[in-house]
């Protein structure tokens, strides 16, 4: 058990990293690049650069700001 | 996507990770064992070739539109991270990556623990767990990069050379020098890096997701400038913004 969190710890810590929220805003934009195009036919290319825009700087923001 | 692209990226990243395993290789040898460490390195690299022999295949079996929007993400989330990272270093909010600092923090914690001899081919088990743990830890990630990039480009062979390149460039110079290679522009390599690996994961992530780029592939010709040129505006900002406390000595990989 104590082996499998371990696992589990590291897994998250190499594909997460370091701010949980880069990662669920990247989902989170897929998702609705694909929901936009399959569903709405929207030219959605836009979303996820606009993400990026959006989530580093907020990402960076908070990071500089935790003491 | 430009092969030159794809061997740049990916020897690049590749060479940065082989810093950080030589740091930690030379500290368990110089400091505990040198037969040890080595058997240590050798272990860690036959284990990553079997994880590489295991995805290699299962990468490129996926359709290429869920391969696209995996692979996308999984550069996109990797490609952030490295970039916050650094950001954060050049605008001077988080420490250089250093690698005679860790170097020396690593001989200081090996040097600390008790010196048990034994027989055979790993006579000092602490070195060779320490060499293992740093060189497969550090490798995986490149395992992770040269597998996607080069099954979403279908030119593993040449992610592979690119990957195999770095890794012996990086360890020959270890050797030669066997000190810590100090002098690697490491914090910019990583920058670089961040950024192709921002710009691959989103075009191919959108793509994967169903969208279509303006101008196709080369959207990715305006995509990379333009994270750079973000990117390096963001540090010039938070260069402006006070942080809160002082940054601390990296002391480990990443």
């Amino acid at each position: 058990m104590k082996q499998l969190r371990a696992f589990g710890l590291f897994v998250y810590d190499f594909v997460i990293g370091d701010d949980w929220r880069v990662a669920a805003g990247v989902t989170a934009g897929l998702v609705g690049t694909y929901l936009l195009t399959h569903d709405a036919g929207v030219a959605a290319w836009w979303l996820v650069p606009a993400l990026l825009v959006t989530l580093l700087p907020l990402s960076l923001w908070l990071a500089v700001r935790r003491p | 996507m430009g092969a030159g692209a794809l061997f740049i990226a990916v020897f690049l990243a590749c060479a940065v990770e082989a810093v950080e395993a030589t740091t930690i290789v030379l500290a368990a040898g110089t400091t505990r064992d040198w037969r040890s460490a080595t058997v240590g390195l050798l272990t860690a690299l036959l284990a990553l070739a079997v994880i590489t022999a295991i995805l290699g295949p299962a990468v490129t079996a996926l359709p290429l539109q869920a391969l696209r929007l995996f692979v996308g993400a999984l550069l996109l989330i990797f490609g952030l991270q490295w970039l916050r990272k650094a950001i954060l270093r050049a605008s001077g909010h988080k420490a250089l990556h250093d690698e005679q600092e860790i170097y020396r923090k690593q001989v200081s914690i090996a040097s600390a623990e008790p010196v048990v001899r034994r027989g055979g081919l790993v006579p000092d088990v602490y070195g060779f767990t320490l060499s293992f743990k740093g060189v497969l830890l550090e490798g995986l990630e490149v395992v992770f990069i040269a597998l996607t990039f080069g099954g979403n480009a279908h030119q593993i062979p040449l992610a592979a050379l690119a990957a195999v390149c770095a890794v012996v460039v990086v360890a020959v110079a270890g050797l030669a020098l066997r000190a810590p290679l100090a002098r690697v522009p490491e914090n910019t390599m990583k920058f670089t890096v961040g950024v192709m690996l921002t710009a691959f994961g989103t075009f191919w992530g959108a793509e994967g997701a169903g969208a279509r780029w303006p101008g196709s592939d080369a959207a990715l010709l305006v995509l990379a400038p333009a994270i750079a040129l973000f990117a390096l505006g963001l540090v010039a900002l938070l260069r402006r913004t006070p942080s809160p406390a002082p940054a601390e000595p990296i002391v480990e990989g990443g």
